[in-house]
């Protein structure tokens, strides 16, 4: 084993800032950017589902 | 036989690709965690401490393989962009479209997690090498390819303007790589080449090759999220896009 404790883990051998700022964005990123097109893909879903009942409506005998 | 033969025109068509894109996601999303999973354990826990550069160079883990998504998705992209632009086909423009932002998020991972390697390695952030200024542009050209295609509202146009800029940016994917060998920079030659044998132990070698490996089926499943949004944006007056059971009432 590497490292002797999780404290030693984190201190990354004095290049804790340094390697976990890199891990941490990227981590970061790698969450966010599924989650904005999630939500992009929910919006336009959303957007249809208006258009299509509005459609609906429309036709409907007076 | 030939009934045998899947018919791969047929998912060509947005209509078709759509619910394929969707059942191939989740498959895409298992093997990045299982590559990512296996790729931080011999990251992190595996690898020895390097000799000259302690802990500091685990970094290669992440920077190296969002180094080459960031060339190999521009690649993709300027390839379904030539596809778009000389078959006249819509969805591979799409394609393109959805993978610039994965592929510009990559260019610009590797520059920070570069900064982030540089500063304690070489006592700066940034210099203008060879190497790093040549993945700037890289970065740059998925930003233009982008806001060319936001900026033009025609999509079919933006289509061909975005892929005007797309293949004349190729150039700059060789410059890249080979900067290090055309000229004198501050930024270490190839860790991994095909004609000799790499210059490192072979654990860092799988941990390197894992994540770039999960980064790239990320990058897979990410785009075809992305493109299942582009498609139902640009299709969204067609009929067979109202028939979807999601949009149904």
């Amino acid at each position: 084993m590497i490292w002797n404790s999780a404290a030693d883990f984190f201190a990354m051998g004095g290049y804790a800032l340094y390697v976990w700022g890199s891990f941490g964005v990227c981590a970061l990123a790698f969450l966010a950017e599924p989650f904005l097109i999630n939500r992009r893909h929910k919006e336009i879903v959303r957007t249809l589902r208006r258009q299509v009942a509005a459609e609906k409506l429309e036709m409907e005998p007076k | 036989m030939s009934n045998r033969l899947i018919n791969w025109f047929k998912f060509a068509s947005p209509h078709a690709f759509y619910p394929l894109a969707g059942k191939m996601i989740p498959v895409f999303w298992t093997l990045a965690a299982l590559f990512g999973a296996a790729g931080l354990w011999l990251s992190f826990f595996v690898a020895p401490t390097d000799a000259t550069q302690g802990e500091g160079y685990r970094i290669i883990f992440i920077h190296v393989p969002t180094s080459w998504m960031s060339m190999f998705i521009y690649m993709v992209m300027a390839g379904w962009a030539a596809m778009g632009l000389s078959l006249n086909a819509r969805l591979s423009s799409m394609m393109a479209q959805a993978l610039a932002p994965t592929g510009a998020l990559m260019a610009f991972l590797s520059l920070w997690t570069g900064a982030f390697w540089g500063k304690p390695m070489w006592g700066t952030w940034w210099v203008w090498d060879a190497r790093l200024t040549s993945e700037l542009i890289l970065f740059f050209l998925y930003l233009g390819f982008m806001s060319l295609q936001a900026s033009i509202d025609d999509p079919r146009r933006a289509d061909k303007a975005g892929a005007i800029v797309a293949l004349v940016g190729v150039v700059n994917v060789p410059i890249i790589y080979f900067s290090v060998k055309w000229w004198n920079t501050l930024h270490q030659g190839a860790s991994v080449s095909i004609n000799k044998s790499p210059s490192m132990a072979m654990t860092m070698l799988w941990g390197m090759l894992l994540m770039a490996l999960c980064l790239w089926m990320y990058s897979i499943a990410v785009a075809l999220t992305r493109v299942r949004a582009i498609i139902l944006e640009r299709e969204a007056h067609t009929e067979w896009v109202k028939h979807l059971s999601e949009v149904k009432p």
